[in-house]
């Protein structure tokens, strides 16, 4: 079986901080980390490897810097790493980076799509399903559980708001993966060294099957018109008293808003 | 694609068992805005089985026109299934606003949608207003709520955005407004239909549904375990209130994620949010701040929390909401 697994480098959002004079992010010595679901999805990939035999291929879109995820992924367990890097995909909104990705895709082999449910820098969960759709792939989202059948059928299950599915599957198909489903391994000490000897593809845009008006911000529908840290509202009345009189002063005001 | 082709404000209607969810009723009321500004209509694309009966409850939450796809293919929601027939509407309606619940049916749909008809797609919206330019404005919070982005998609149609349930509000339900009910039979290619629905499992953990609550006792890692929640409980029941959590208890396993309040979890918008013990990381403000009032107890002065709350009372949880539990108990009992 040809797994690929399609993964991002992503700033670690929990330490990421506003600067609070320019209202703006401040990115330096933010750690880039693997996005945490991209990295259960490479994690299911790698067991599907173990139980049933499997090559598993990972793939990003990013700057030449994003061959450490690669590099990780590799030193996971990880057969072949491909790293679409060009300027045409710069500014690449769900749409245009799908259809890289895609574009990707249809120059190789492959009977599973894997991806994460979403991306902790944008949280979107977009660009997997837009995929699937340019690839003519049925989808399952939310994956937490995956089953190889034989015949090329998978057994998935999804996760919902108030349960989950149990859903039959015919491949190829792409499945995005929940971080909750699949606790990524650690690195394998004697994979490390190997990871840095292995190769690393590097794809520009030209050796993707797709057409260059779909990549980059030209292929971009969605545009940001501006990116601002949210208003705080006045902030209330702060009380530093006694336990009793505090419980006295959040009654009065619960019967000022007539709430008891 | 020429842009004056498309018109109106649509909304997919996600129905589950037959039931028409709640984030659909709250779209219809945010499209009503967005429609009354623009000076056009409201329209329901309401896909299901055996559904014909239930549409006439759309116009009275806010639509001008549903449009009824009516089909055993459609009874329960299947990605293929439904983007087939959504997005054979789109292409015959022309809509030039598009609006979808994200939830893990609108956010498996609204992207293979947007695929299908090559349209911009914006995930999770917390506002969405009219330029002056008529365009769309859609607002959501990106790096995990830390900053906020306005996205438009001003060359492409439709205007396509999730929206994430809680957030905006619903209309008043009005029986006798009139409205126009069409069907739209789609044509399946059931060739491509790969995935079969084996079961669906409903895990009723007490069914708790903290975006219904009108009032919210809410605990954070100062509450610290099951026994503090007992405290909230208490507190909870005097009051006629939900209890809900931080992802700092839900995370430690004390509290389940489905009362989980924030970023990754639920956003409310309760009459009163009493959060306590909530240091208020931003990931936990974007989704309880909207809170019509909110009081907060904390030890600490300086957290966050006390930058959004309307009462803050510097002090400890362990101490203060027995006491307040007991003097309301009896002024209920007076009562």
């Amino acid at each position: 079986m040809n797994i690929i697994v399609c993964v991002k480098q992503v700033p670690d959002t929990t330490v990421v901080k506003i600067d609070p004079v320019k209202n703006t992010l401040i990115r330096e010595g933010v750690p880039s980390i693997m996005n945490p679901d991209d990295k259960g999805g490479l994690e299911l990939a790698l067991q599907l490897k173990e139980k049933c035999g499997a090559n598993v291929t990972v793939i990003t879109m990013g700057p030449p810097q994003a061959d450490l995820v690669l590099r990780e992924a590799f030193a996971m367990g990880a057969d072949r790493a491909i790293l679409l890097t060009d300027r045409a995909f710069a500014g690449a909104d769900t749409l245009a980076t799908s259809n890289a990705l895609a574009g990707a895709l249809k120059v190789l082999d492959y009977d599973l799509v894997i991806t994460g449910r979403q991306a902790i820098d944008g949280d979107t969960a977009q660009v997997g399903p837009e995929m699937a759709q340019h690839l003519g792939l049925p989808q399952v989202s939310y994956v937490v559980d995956c089953q190889y059948n034989d015949a090329n059928k998978f057994t998935v299950k999804k996760e919902t708001e108030d349960g989950y599915e149990i859903l039959e599957v015919e491949g190829p198909a792409l499945f995005t993966v929940l971080a909750s489903g699949y606790k990524a391994r650690y690195m394998n000490v004697g994979l490390i060294v190997e990871a840095f000897n292995k190769e690393v593809e590097i794809w520009p845009a030209s050796k993707l099957d797709i057409d260059p008006n779909k990549l980059g911000l030209k292929g971009s529908p969605t545009k940001v018109k501006k990116a601002f840290t949210k208003a705080t509202k006045a902030a209330g009345q702060v009380y530093e008293l006694d336990p009793e009189q505090a419980v006295d002063v959040i009654i009065s005001k619960l019967q000022e808003k007539f709430i008891i | 694609m020429n842009k004056a082709d498309y018109k109106d404000v649509y909304v997919f209607v996600e129905q589950r068992d037959g039931q028409i969810q709640s984030v659909a009723l709250e779209l219809l009321g945010k499209a009503r805005v967005l429609a009354d500004s623009l000076g056009e209509k409201v329209v329901a694309f309401y896909p299901g089985y055996k559904n014909t009966e239930s549409a006439k409850e759309l116009i009275a939450w806010g639509a001008d026109k549903v449009i009824v796809m009516d089909a055993p293919e459609l009874k329960d929601y299947l990605t293929e299934q439904y983007s087939q027939a959504i997005s054979q509407a789109i292409d015959k309606y022309k809509p030039s606003i598009v609006l979808l619940g994200a939830t893990t049916i609108g956010r498996d749909l609204g992207p293979r949608l947007a695929s299908i008809v090559e349209t911009g797609l914006t995930a999770d919206c917390t506002s969405l207003d009219i330029s002056e330019e008529r365009e769309l404005m859609m607002t959501r919070p990106a790096f995990g709520g830390n900053l906020m982005a306005t996205i438009m998609c001003t060359d492409h149609r439709p205007q396509m955005s999730t929206v994430r349930p809680g957030v905006m509000q619903k209309g008043v339900k009005d029986d006798s407004r009139k409205g126009e009910i069409e069907n739209f039979a789609p044509t399946f290619d059931s060739s491509k239909f790969k995935v079969k629905l084996i079961k669906s499992v409903k895990e009723n953990r007490g069914k708790i549904d903290i975006t219904e609550a009108k009032v919210l006792v809410s605990g954070g890692r100062g509450v610290g375990n099951k026994e503090g929640f007992e405290k909230l409980n208490s507190l909870a029941k005097v009051i006629g209130a939900q209890v809900s959590s931080s992802r700092a208890m839900v995370d430690a396993g004390v509290m389940p994620h489905e009362v989980q309040v924030g970023q990754t979890g639920k956003t409310v918008r309760p009459f009163l949010y009493l959060a306590c013990g909530i240091s208020g990381a931003i990931q936990h403000l974007a989704g309880m701040e909207e809170s019509d009032f909110i009081i907060a107890i904390n030890k600490d002065k300086f957290a966050p929390i006390f930058g959004v709350a309307d009462v803050g009372i510097v002090g400890d949880v362990h101490k203060i909401v027995p006491l307040l539990t007991e003097k309301l108990s009896k002024m209920v009992e007076k009562k």
